[in-house]
């Protein structure tokens, strides 16, 4: 620690710190543009001018480390005239649009030109002009000739989203910011540059000309997207969601958020919403009541778990439901006499259900993954199923830490990789088994060559490991068995292991006891023998479940469907009565992130048309059903009751033991890879047109090593006929030499792979 | 792709610098690109980016950075004439006058056969024999008059 004094405040700050830290360390504001406390310095805008006693001229703050006893003054003539000098060639060449502008009421520049900038221009000169540029749906740079060149949104492309998009081409006064050859920004977490933006450069695209920033109120809450659990402050003007903006925590998302839960909210006000509860009569949708639509699901559940048993009633629910929610349903479950309720719908092997100790989680915390130096990462789509931690890996890597990859495909992590394995879906156990033998043999001394080895070399040398399994991982089919591999591989090099959730509450539906009981069948279980009957929340079937086919097939046959749904979709194909709930920024509610954080939010605009939050639908049905214990007031009173006497760090806990990892032989024929692609994880996701429109929502492929598709005889870029089960869909072929042999990627949870089954197993590609 | 003979070239640069740092030698590189092709298209540069590891958005930075980078075809001989202070007191201007009455084209244009391009440069360190122009950035002319370019252009005529 040194002292300094700025402003005649004495301070005391770290050795090595930046003047502008300091200042901001002790409340003091420095004005500033290219400064931002999460990228490199570039000390290219000059606002951050300071006097510093002996020294012969003003220094930029955010450039100037601090040394003992030095004097800086941030007020003084000096200070003042120099940052007044640099605004006023700042605004030489800025538009005077702040009328129209989006950033107008949210602008650095607007802010700091009424401290420090003139009254008039004494430029009369023609302005610079820099045409706009179209960098994709999300982020908007139509007027560049607003930018002043700072650099953020280069910076953090290049350090924090690891992947240059865009840069500063020309020079000096031709000097403009844009991307090579007019490509689009590509990043899953490009819309931070929008947020970093401290002009209006760079605006959001979807928000533009919206509104303006002072209509806006601003409700609090939490991402429904993934399972981080970012903080989300959703604007809303007329009650409406109009911007999605992070809520910093440095814990959890920093101060950024990525593309999905930035602009899903896009997809709240489709015509696709169910607005009014709608029955089946003779074929046909009407529109009914809800008086009318819960008493007719009521009097069904009843019908059916008096005449078959309750027992063939299954309840499915997706894991971005409430915890409220997912609670009520499994206690209506419950209640009418049903184990079978279950949010797990994408995993197949569900054999650790009784040999795990708790429910799975991160096994640590978010904060502690930027902490460990080595990591094991398996079977994950990393920076599209969880882009922030990827963010937060990145960073590690950048520092030293090395990252290690077991995986079926080799997707570019735009960070350095130390050591990868990629082996098709049916020699992940085996692989595993070789690094963890690999790790006894280099604590013994010995070693060895080859990936495995390489990656156990790796995980041997680091201080503070992290074994993290992804989504890819949890659906697998030897689930069970890569969790007893990985906490085997996680003891000897004395790391942590968990598992990077697949949604925002897969931590919270085990706490709320949405799982099958003993007797009770899992959400794999529900299909391959079907129900009479079946209770759906927030589901759509042909996107949601592990197998599509075998899901369809089952709810065709149900002789009732209950589909609680915030969309209009294919449940009209087989369900009987549709209720309308509300997605997430319509109802209060709580989401367990990863890490076994609990957060509660209130809804942010109230619901569309007749739509009604799920938990009072589940407590209006219970009480139909004359369960007892459905007198809730408030989701509050449900969380409470909930998680009453539930320790939840107690309750977390992904020990495994009885599970014996056996290699299975190699299968014939091509397997099938599948990914959830970003844009396709949720309902309201799915129908958010921005993200839509972007590269990582583009229709699938099959993608196949051109060496198999040479052995098809197949083109790249020729259509093929890929089958599985009975059914079979049309898709283009596509060359990727990263991926091993034996293995076709096909992804998962789009409406152009939903007539095809399982999500792991053998598939057929034939030429179309 | 690039030539062998351009691999060849960085690759002999590229001993100059620490072996984790190859994008030291964006710059030769792209000279040799450009000595290679009289300009470098934006592919060119995506090329030298998968050689050199580098993001593509740097090279096209550094590319659009230098003034000396023809980011266009600018003829088999790229005449730049400076028109920095020394050589417009010593008459560019004329120098300028005289070349568009031979060639027929402007400052960033090309003559129609595709032999000569013309491009305004910065200053050329050699002020005391201005008004300068240089041929393919090699080859520095001095001293110029009306005279003096018709024999530099019969030259070069003559190649």
């Amino acid at each position: 620690m040194i002292n300094i004094e700025i402003d005649g405040k004495q301070i005391q700050t770290e050795n090595g710190a930046t003047i502008i830290e300091a200042a901001h360390q002790a409340g003091i504001t420095i004005p500033h543009f290219c400064y931002h406390k999460k990228l490199s310095i570039a000390a290219n805008c000059r606002m951050c001018l300071v006097q510093v006693e002996k020294a012969p001229k003003p220094l930029p703050a955010c450039a100037t480390p601090v040394a003992e006893g030095m004097k800086v003054f941030t007020h003084s003539e000096q200070a003042v005239t120099a940052q007044k000098g640099v605004m006023e060639f700042l605004l030489v060449n800025h538009p005077l649009d702040c009328p129209i502008c989006d950033q107008g009421g949210e602008c650095m520049l607007q802010d700091l030109s009424v401290g420090y900038g003139g009254g008039h221009s004494r430029y009369h000169e023609e302005k610079r002009t820099v045409l706009g540029k179209d960098l994709g749906p999300l982020v908007a740079a139509e007027e560049m000739s607003r930018c002043i060149n700072c650099t953020r949104c280069v910076r953090f492309a290049q350090e924090i989203a690891g992947q240059m998009e865009l840069g500063q081409a020309f020079r000096g006064e031709h000097a403009e910011i844009m991307s090579f050859v007019s490509g689009t920004v590509n990043s899953e977490l490009s819309g931070n540059m929008i947020d970093l933006c401290p002009v209006g450069a760079l605006t959001s695209k979807p928000f533009r000309y919206k509104a303006r920033s002072w209509e806006l109120s601003r409700r609090r809450s939490v991402s429904a997207h993934d399972s981080l659990g970012s903080g989300l402050a959703v604007q809303t003007k007329n009650n409406r969601v109009l911007r999605v903006l992070p809520i910093e925590n440095e814990d959890i998302n920093e101060c950024w958020l990525s593309d999905k839960d930035r602009f899903a909210y896009e997809g709240l006000n489709t015509s696709e919403r169910l607005t009014s509860p709608m029955i089946k009569k003779d074929g046909t949708w009407q529109e009914v009541e809800w008086q009318a639509a819960l008493e007719f699901a009521a009097n069904g559940l009843r019908h059916i778990a008096n005449g078959a048993g309750a027992e063939q009633i299954g309840a499915l629910a997706t894991a971005n439901s409430t915890l409220e929610e997912l609670y009520l349903l499994q206690k209506l479950m419950r209640g009418i006499g049903s184990q079978n309720v279950d949010f797990r719908l994408r995993q197949s092997d569900f054999s650790a259900d009784t040999k795990q100790q708790g429910a799975p989680w991160l096994g640590m915390s978010i904060a502690d993954i930027g902490k460990a130096d080595r990591f094991l990462i398996v079977g994950s789509f990393l920076r599209k199923d969880h882009p922030l931690l990827a963010a937060r890996i990145r960073k590690a890597v950048k520092k030293g830490a090395q990252a290690n990859i077991v995986h079926s495909v080799d997707d570019d992590l735009l960070m350095k990789v130390a050591g990868k394995a990629i082996v098709a879906p049916d020699a992940l156990v085996e692989t595993l088994m070789q690094i963890s033998k690999a790790l006894t043999a280099e604590k013994q001394g010995q070693s060895a060559s080859g990936e495995a080895a390489a990656i156990a070399k790796s995980l041997a040398s680091g201080k503070s490991v992290a074994v993290l399994l992804g989504n890819f991982a949890q659906q697998h089919p030897q689930a069970a068995q890569l969790q007893a591999l990985v906490q085997q591989i996680a003891a000897l090099s004395n790391g942590k292991f968990g598992f990077l959730g697949e949604a925002a509450n897969s931590v919270g539906g085990y706490l709320a006891q949405a799982t099958p009981g003993a007797k009770g069948l899992n959400a794999s279980a529900m299909l391959s023998s079907p129900r009479k009957a079946y209770v759906l929340l927030n589901v759509e079937a042909e996107l949601d479940c592990a197998n599509p086919q075998q899901a369809m097939a089952a709810l065709q046959a149900a002789d009732l469907v209950i589909a609680m749904s915030a969309y209009k979709h294919h449940a009209t194909e087989y369900a009987d009565v549709l209720l309308p709930i509300a997605p997430f920024t319509e109802t209060s509610g709580t989401f367990v992130s990863s890490e076994g954080r609990v957060q509660s939010f209130k809804g942010a605009v109230k619901p569309l048309g007749e739509a009604r939050p799920a938990w009072k639908v589940l407590r209006v049905l219970g009480n139909l059903l004359k369960v007892e214990g459905f007198d809730q007031d408030t989701s509050e009173a449900v969380r409470d009751e909930a998680l009453k006497g539930v320790d939840v760090t107690a309750r977390l806990n992904n020990a495994i033991g009885g599970v014996e990892a056996k290699a299975v032989a190699a299968t014939k024929g091509l397997q099938r890879v599948s990914d959830v692609p970003i844009y396709a994880t949720d309902a309201v996701v799915r129908r958010s047109a921005p993200l839509q429109a972007t590269t990582d929502a583009a229709i699938p492929q099959a993608w196949l090593h051109s060496d198999e598709l040479k052995k098809l005889g197949v083109q790249a870029g020729a259509a093929v006929k890929v089958s599985q089960g009975q059914g079979s869909v049309r898709l283009f072929a596509a060359a990727d030499d990263k991926l091993p042999g034996g293995v076709v990627r096909v992804a998962a949870g789009h409406a152009a792979t939903a007539a095809l089954g399982a999500m792991f197993g053998t598939i057929t590609v034939e030429r179309a | 792709m690039l030539s062998q003979q351009i691999t060849t070239l960085i690759d002999k640069e590229l001993k100059k610098y620490p072996a984790d740092q190859r994008q030291s030698a964006v710059m030769a590189a792209l000279r040799f690109v450009q000595d290679e092709k009289g300009w470098i298209a934006p592919e060119d540069m995506a090329d030298v980016a998968a050689y050199l590891g580098m993001q593509q958005m740097a090279v096209y930075e550094v590319a659009t950075f230098y003034h000396m980078y023809n980011l266009k075809p600018m003829g088999k001989y790229t005449l730049t004439v400076c028109t920095n202070l020394s050589c417009q007191l010593c008459g560019s201007g004329d120098t300028l006058a005289h070349l568009h009455k031979r060639l027929g084209i402007g400052l960033g244009e090309v003559t129609a056969d595709g032999k000569y391009g013309l491009r305004e440069g910065e200053c050329m360190g050699a002020c005391i024999d201005a008004p300068l122009l240089t041929v393919n950035n090699k080859q520095m002319c001095g001293r110029l008059t009306d005279e003096k370019i018709d024999q530099i252009l019969a030259e070069l005529d003559k190649k």
